[in-house]
């Protein structure tokens, strides 16, 4: 077959169109060869990476979503916290204004009594000593009485006991006019 | 002048599909034999160096690797196979694309400078051999043998009488033309390219040489042209590997489909 066309090639005779069987043989064994190549080893090469790449991608797509809710929830974390805080802040503050009304109602009350009580005592000690210059006064008075009646008299009262009857029924009597606006 | 061309007296042989049937190196093996073979070894020696070490996050040179892998992945199995279908012919496609590239390239590679598929054997018997099969099997393993045909030669959305015409005409290009079409269209394109590439290269030798000495110049004229129709075949040869993957994977994704 080879020598025929060999033959025919030297002889001129030559069609392109004609195709030379030998050269279809080697061309299929080539190709099939080329096929089994790139089948068998290149091809599950690419496919194999391109998968991974994929995964790799469709991953980092996971992930970014998933940090993103991630901080979606962190945020809406701390939204709830500082709203707390800021209502725990106003309870407190509310707190310490409703102490600080009682504090200052206590101490009220309390400076209310003291004074009350300075003033109880003050009347207390003041009626004592007014107790005490009135009873200074009648025994003063008793003798600036009798005194004043001696000298007036005349004369020195002869019973001592007759003497302190009329005055103590004199300072009654004083008593008894005066008493009303004592009070 | 007269004299000078009579001195040379070489006459212009045009290139002609001689030039595609170089002698063999040795024994019978002859050129797109060692290239074909040469292609297979580069490529897999390429994918397996470079997907050695696969990174999540690529590096220059895998993401140059990566490019041509996911372009035959994404952009032609995906888009004409389905999301659904498209895994189990990702090698089947990445393989064809790359392959029919590297033989295209070998075109316009100097001293290689010679487009495998030019010799209609090679991407007949990937077309008749690989393609055809696998995608009339995996149709019929989806749908079964009769449900399979009726897809196929019976496009749905026709009045009746109209099948008549229509399935003869599917069954032929469905079952006959589509393998040798899409074989044809490589092989045509890479033979037109290098018989273009060939006769402005051989013409401005030629013109340099054995050419009257006013003409001499011309030959550079003839070399830009060369070149320019170099860049031009690069692209060609690219867009028909393209082609060739992507219709490839257009006869497994309308084998696949549930209605035509």
């Amino acid at each position: 077959m080879l020598q025929a066309q060999v033959i025919l090639a030297a002889e001129g005779e030559l069609n392109p169109v004609v195709p030379h069987p030998i050269e279809m043989i080697i061309g299929f064994i080539a190709f099939l060869l080329l096929l089994f190549v790139i089948s068998k080893f290149v091809s599950p090469r690419f496919e194999a990476l391109y998968e991974k790449r994929t995964e790799e991608i469709q991953g980092g797509i996971e992930k970014a979503e998933k940090a993103q809710a991630e901080a979606a929830a962190a945020l809406e974390q701390y939204k709830a916290q500082l709203a707390e805080a800021r209502a725990e802040a106003a309870r407190i503050r509310d707190d310490a204004r409703a102490e600080a009304e009682q504090i200052r109602d206590e101490l009220r009350a309390q400076a209310q009594e003291e004074a009350d009580r300075i003033v109880s005592q003050g009347e207390a000690r003041l009626s004592a000593q007014r107790a005490q210059i009135v009873a200074e006064l009648r025994a003063d008075l008793g003798r600036q009485a009798v005194t004043l009646a001696e000298r007036i008299v005349g004369e020195s009262l002869e019973d001592e006991v007759r003497r302190r009857g009329t005055v103590d029924r004199f300072l009654s009597e004083l008593d008894s006019v005066s008493a009303p606006a004592k009070n | 002048m007269g004299r000078l061309v009579l001195a040379e007296s070489a006459e212009f042989v045009p290139p002609s599909v001689r030039d595609f049937f170089l002698p063999p190196i040795f024994g019978g093996v002859t050129k797109p034999m060692v290239l074909v073979v040469f292609s297979v070894i580069i490529i897999s020696v390429f994918f397996l160096v470079t997907s050695r070490n696969l990174k999540i996050i690529p590096g220059k040179m895998q993401f140059a690797v990566e490019s041509i892998y996911d372009f035959g992945r994404n952009n032609i199995a995906r888009e004409q196979i389905g999301s659904k279908d498209f895994k189990p012919f990702i090698p089947l496609i990445v393989s064809l694309f790359t392959f029919v590239l590297v033989n295209n390239i070998f075109g316009i590679i100097p001293v290689v400078q010679f487009p495998t598929m030019s010799h209609f054997g090679f991407p007949l018997a990937i077309a008749v051999f690989v393609v055809y099969p696998v995608y009339h099997f995996v149709g019929f393993k989806r749908h079964g043998f009769s449900q399979y045909m009726k897809n196929q030669l019976l496009p749905p959305g026709a009045p009746w009488p109209v099948y008549i015409l229509l399935a003869p005409i599917e069954f032929l290009q469905k079952f006959l033309l589509n393998p040798i079409t899409l074989a044809l269209r490589v092989f045509a394109a890479m033979f037109a390219g290098h018989l273009i590439l060939l006769v402005f290269t051989l013409a401005g030798e030629f013109l340099l040489l054995h050419g009257p000495i006013l003409a001499k110049p011309v030959s550079l004229i003839s070399w830009a042209f060369a070149i320019a129709m170099t860049f031009l075949e690069a692209f060609i040869q690219i867009l028909q590997a393209y082609i060739f993957a992507l219709l490839s994977a257009t006869y497994i994704g309308m084998a696949l489909a549930e209605d035509h």
